[in-house]
């Protein structure tokens, strides 16, 4: 979309809204842009668009101005939008479904360490049953190509006791296994 | 006692092993006994939530059917993200489609009952537990001045995790008061430290993280405590990053609640594994007398 | 064989459209009992009218069914033409061929013949029909009026004026209201009390009003006309007839507020009038113009009633004898025709939204505490200082919509004042302070009155304060200064102002104890406990129950202006009421059949209207007596009633089951 054309607005058909009523249960119209979880949100700062501006992408249906903010990747997660929002809209619920959509769409995330970060942290979940802390460092580096991020905490680390466990495959590793994979085929599905 | 069954979560088999070392000697103190959930597995966390919904319910659903299966009525989780995934999936495990549907992602689905989930926070902030824990203070901690940190994970959203007070919650300043040190009033008690974000946008985590640390300071704080192993995470080893990025000379110790509760019934630093925090505490505890 | 004159209504196109009316007063003609059909393009009209009392004339008619739209549109007028056709008027039956057919249904051939069905019903029921006689009642020529802020005064005065008795029963210890607490109003800036004060002044000197201040109503009975209404007067311990409110009592009292020599106040309690920012003694008048302006004793806090009769000073001081520690509750039945309900309003308690930290911080207040800060003879003297510290703010943030629009705490609607007197603020804090920096978060504008969008201009263009479009996540203390969290939606960031001193634009919710009021009434309101209007648009100032009337913010939201107009409308609707020398009753109403009756009280009890009581008759039997002047004519008690001993008089069961009788005497048509 050039950014010095004015928006097309159609809203005969609400294709965006409707994905979000249907598969998170939150009504956008409910939202009338106070710009309160704008107002609270830590990192809002460190957004392209606040939470607010992409509420009001998805009443106006701009599916590709929305999935092509930051916004959603920069999300902590920390749900104070939620929590404060006057209209009962679950702001934070958005992010994650947006986060989704993106993901199914194979659009390429304006935060790829962010998705980086997921993908290894649920790797490890899904080889050996829980988290690998050791591991999730090491393999987020490699394929972030992030090589020495959090480098300077490994001594200190090693001198305070912080000693890795060695990665093992605990018994429930089989069942969170076809977890994994029930979900993806559900995921699939759509 | 009161048995409970016990979910410690992966962080605090790594990183937060302190957490978990505190929790069982506090535990013992305040008569609740825990017992492991056998062949628990990971709650998915922030990143089963943030990019997979489905996975975000079965994950944690999985661990809540060990439970009734073993025949606990009430778990404990410490690790406010724990914590936090498992009242969810209670949340929507109670529409009935959502249910069918984690069922069927199961090798075995769930049993009807409802387990009760507790954070430890809310136990420990009991009236009850926190006079049995006045009755047990050992020590004179009055010299630690404590700012509690909640973050988000114990109070966001409030219909759900059900704290005192989402805005300004008490459970924890009210456990800090029982142990007879001083708890410094915090505003910023429930603001985000963006721990999630602390491998992929450290840059974030540090500013965020600065801005609690510096509060704190600046409101007389000597310590922080937490019932987070992410946030503690955070607050404690990023200290160093965040004197080199923004010039600052943090360096204010952060404690779990157990660690203090362990501290107050008597028990060593060393027991308490107070040697594992990377911003080390011995200089505080002296001034309180503790010595490692 | 009765005589039945059809007159089926064209409604212009409204019925004509869909319905075949000429086939319709054809198959009418053709219908047992039916002398004479027609239809016309409208029935309501004039010469629609003098068609109907011509046919009755002509055709000598005795019953008369009009085809055409509800009767909750024009019943009373096809019940006027029939009685000035010579006919007792309830012998009238509309049929509605217009909600019931012609708006909901879209082919006419379905349409007609459905008219022709309710026509067949509506005839079947008209020769059941009994003429009925409407009763008529005396009325009591006295008004009460509950709520004497500035909608009762006013209400009170009008029809004084008009020359009946009014009685205003005012909870607080004076007149005045919250109109009393304000310094200034918008958009003229009025000093608020200047234009009140002389108000209360007359309404306590016109000699057909009596005032019963520190009283509250505890029980209602009767209905239009004549009502009998008890009032609680809880005991001031301060002769009202002795007193001359030269206020010796209150500048002695031992537990009286002083003044330090810091100029810090010790001693005494909050005075509620000052929003808590102000104290007074145990003995108190709530402020300098207070109407009446007789003292009462706070029984909490007094040695007198607090240690068991130790202490006594005032009663020692004062000249008048007017001290009495030993006054009682008094309950007192008075006769009115008509109520006038002005019970006016409370503030949401911002505490409810702890993000803003109203309780926590001293200098985040709310919208009432800046108003008393700002009057001359409130607790600061009129100079705006911060409670904290008693310094003069330079950053002030104004916060809107704080317990309003917010469906997260179950209080969706807009408290409709906020945005002026947050503009009235922004201007106020200026003239006292040019140096001060005023931000207002704001959501939308709402400035729709005369002359308001100039003035919330003028704060923004003339006076310059800072209007930011977004509402505030939360405040918090940090270095002396309050923290606030907001956002500017236009720019799309959020934004961080520090500041001395934050504002809260609390909602306006209903006063406490508004639902148990409005049960005595026995006048419904909505979920936030706002009345419901009889009509919201036709009927705003009347309830459901007849001679019960509304002023002000009972109804919800409302500024002075719409306040004061609303409660000179309610004393146009009581005057109309208590000039009359006898009302009409509504005929159409319940009766018991006492030979059947069982006495079982079911009736008593789904009443809605407490029209049913329990009589004895000649023979000793316990029964159900209707009063004819209280019924509704709902039909509940009917429906209720398991002897079929009630019945609704032009509802009987027998015209009832005629009507019906009548869809099914002949196969439906494919």
């Amino acid at each position: 979309m050039p950014q010095n054309m004015a928006l097309r607005l159609d809203l005969h058909e609400a294709p965006l809204a409707r994905t979000i009523q249907q598969r998170l249960r939150v009504d956008v119209r409910a939202c009338y842009q106070c710009g309160r979880c704008t107002a609270g949100c830590p990192v809002a700062y460190a957004m392209d668009a606040g939470p607010h501006q992409i509420l009001r992408g998805i009443q106006l249906e701009q599916l590709d101005w929305v999935l092509s903010r930051n916004t959603y990747w920069i999300c902590a997660s920390c749900v104070t939008c939620t929590t404060r929002c006057p209209c009962e809209v679950d702001v934070a619920r958005v992010m994650d479904g947006l986060r989704e959509l993106a993901l199914e769409k194979g659009i390429r995330p304006s935060e790829q360490t962010v998705k980086v970060f997921h993908e290894v942290f649920l790797e490890w979940v899904r080889r050996t049953g829980r988290m690998y802390e050791a591991g999730l460092v090491g393999l987020y580096n490699l394929r972030s190509r992030e090589l020495l991020a959090s480098a300077d905490l490994v001594l200190p680390m090693l001198a305070h006791n912080k000693v890795p466990l060695l990665p093992r495959r605990y018994p429930a590793q089989p069942e969170v296994e076809r977890i994994f994979e029930r979900a993806r085929a559900l995921e699939g599905k759509r | 006692m009161t048995r409970y069954g016990y979910y410690p979560g992966c962080s605090l088999e790594g990183t937060a092993r302190e957490y978990d070392v505190s929790t069982r000697i506090a535990c013992q103190e305040l008569g609740i006994e825990l017992q492991e959930l056998d062949g628990w597995s990971c709650c998915g966390a922030s990143s089963a939530h943030a990019t997979r919904y489905w996975l975000s319910l079965a994950l944690p659903a999985r661990n809540l059917r060990l439970a009734q299966e073993q025949g606990f009525s009430a778990l404990v989780a410490p690790c406010a993200m724990c914590y936090a995934r498992l009242r969810h999936t209670q949340h929507a495990l109670r529409d009935p489609q959502v249910r069918e549907q984690v069922n069927a992602l199961l090798d075995r689905p769930l049993q009807e009952t409802e387990v009760r989930v507790h954070s430890l926070v809310d136990l420990f902030s009991e009236e009850e537990r926190l006079n049995l824990l006045r009755s047990k203070v050992r020590r004179d901690l009055s010299g630690l001045r404590l700012a509690c940190y909640y973050g988000c994970l114990l109070v966001r959203p409030p219909e759900i995790l059900e704290p005192d007070d989402p805005e300004y919650p008490m459970m924890m300043d009210r456990i800090v008061e029982a142990t007879g040190a001083t708890v410094v009033d915090w505003p910023l008690k429930t603001e985000c430290c963006g721990g999630s974000l602390a491998l992929s946008r450290t840059d974030i985590a540090l500013e965020l993280t600065r801005r609690l640390l510096e509060d704190a300071v600046r409101r007389g704080a000597n310590a922080i405590v937490t019932a987070c192993p992410m946030c503690h995470a955070n607050l404690d080893m990023r200290q160093e990053q965040i004197n080199r990025r923004y010039g600052t000379r943090l360096a204010l110790p952060v404690l779990y609640f157990t660690q203090l509760v362990g501290l107050a019934t008597g028990h060593t630093p060393k027991e308490l594994l107070l040697h594992h925090h990377l911003v080390e505490p011995w200089k505080l505890l002296a001034q309180v007398g503790v010595t490692a | 064989m009765a005589r039945v004159g059809v007159f089926v209504c064209h409604c212009g196109s409204n019925i004509a459209a869909t319905v075949d009316v000429a086939k319709v007063a054809e198959e009418a003609a053709k219908m047992d009992h039916v002398v004479y059909a027609t239809h016309y393009l409208y029935m309501c009209s004039t010469p629609g009218q003098e068609l109907i009392q011509q046919k009755i004339q002509e055709y000598n008619l005795d019953r008369v069914v009009v085809a055409a739209c509800s009767p909750r549109m024009h019943e009373r007028t096809f019940r006027k033409a029939t009685a000035q056709g010579g006919l007792n008027p309830y012998l009238m039956e509309q049929a509605n061929i217009r909600e019931h057919d012609s708006w909901v249904h879209a082919e006419i051939p379905v349409a007609t013949e459905k008219a022709i069905e309710i026509v067949r019903m509506a005839v079947a029921k008209a020769v059941g029909l009994a003429p009925l006689e409407a009763a008529q009642v005396g009325v009591t020529k006295r008004c009460l009026v509950i709520g004497g802020g500035i909608a009762g005064v006013q209400a009170a005065l009008d029809v004084a004026e008009a020359g009946y008795e009014v009685v205003i029963v005012e909870r607080e210890p004076s007149l005045g209201g919250h109109m009393a607490q304000l310094d200034k109003t918008f958009p003229t800036l009025d000093c608020s009390a200047c234009i009140l004060t002389p108000k209360l002044v007359d309404a306590a000197q016109h000699p057909k009003i009596k005032l019963y201040t520190y009283s509250e109503v505890v029980g209602v009975k009767g209905f239009v006309g004549n009502f009998q209404v008890t009032i609680r007067r809880k005991p001031r311990y301060v002769d009202e007839k002795l007193c001359t409110g030269c206020g010796i009592c209150w500048n002695n009292c031992p537990l009286r507020p002083r003044v330090q020599e810091d100029g810090t106040v010790k001693g005494g309690f909050p005075s509620k009038f000052e929003a808590n920012l102000g104290r007074r003694a145990a003995i108190y008048v709530p402020f300098a113009q207070a109407v009446p302006l007789v003292p009462v004793i706070d029984t909490e806090h007094c040695t007198w009633f607090v240690k068991g009769g130790k202490c006594g000073l005032c009663a020692q001081k004062c000249p008048r004898g007017a001290i009495n520690y030993t006054q009682s509750e008094e309950l007192v039945t008075e006769p009115f025709g008509a109520i006038i309900v002005a019970t006016g309003f409370d503030l949401f308690d911002a505490r409810a939204l702890g993000e803003y930290g109203y309780g926590r911080y001293p200098d985040v207040i709310t919208a009432l505490e800046l108003e008393r800060l700002m009057n001359a003879s409130g607790p600061t003297h009129g100079h705006v200082l911060r409670p904290s510290d008693g310094r003069p703010p330079k950053t002030v943030v104004l916060v809107s919509c704080v317990g309003s629009r917010d469906e997260k705490i179950g209080r969706p609607y807009c408290s409709v004042v906020c945005c002026m007197y947050l503009a009235k603020h922004a201007i106020m804090l200026k003239e006292h302070d040019p140096e001060v920096e005023v931000y207002n978060f704001y959501m939308d504008i709402r400035a729709a009155g005369k002359d308001y969008d100039e003035f919330t201009r003028r704060a923004i263009e003339q006076y310059g304060a800072h209007y930011l479009r977004g509402r505030v996540s939360q405040v918090y203390e940090r270095d002396g200064k309050l923290v606030v969290e907001g956002v500017d939606t236009l720019i799309g960031r959020p934004v961080e102002i520090e500041a001395d001193l934050v504002v809260l634009a609390t909602g306006i919710t209903a006063p406490e104890g508004a639902r148990e009021l409005f049960q005595t009434l026995n006048i419904s309101y909505n979920q936030y406990a706002f009345i419901n209007e009889a009509h919201p648009k036709l009927q705003p100032v009347e309830t459901n129950t007849d001679g019960i009337l509304l002023a002000g913010c009972v109804t919800g939201p409302k500024d002075i202006p719409a306040t004061v107009a609303q409660a000179s409308g309610a004393a146009a609707k009581a005057i109309g009421i208590l000039s009359k020398d006898a009302l009409v009753a509504n005929p159409m109403v319940a009766e018991v059949n006492e030979r059947e009756c069982v006495g079982c009280q079911l009736c008593v009890q789904v009443c809605p209207y407490h029209a049913i009581e329990m009589t004895t008759t000649r023979r000793g039997k316990s029964v159900a007596h209707v009063n004819p002047s209280v019924c509704k004519g709902c039909g509940l008690c009917v429906n209720a009633c398991r002897g079929a001993a009630i019945n609704l008089k032009g509802f009987t069961d027998q015209q009832l089951v005629g009507q019906v009788a009548a869809l099914f005497a002949e196969p439906l048509a494919d």
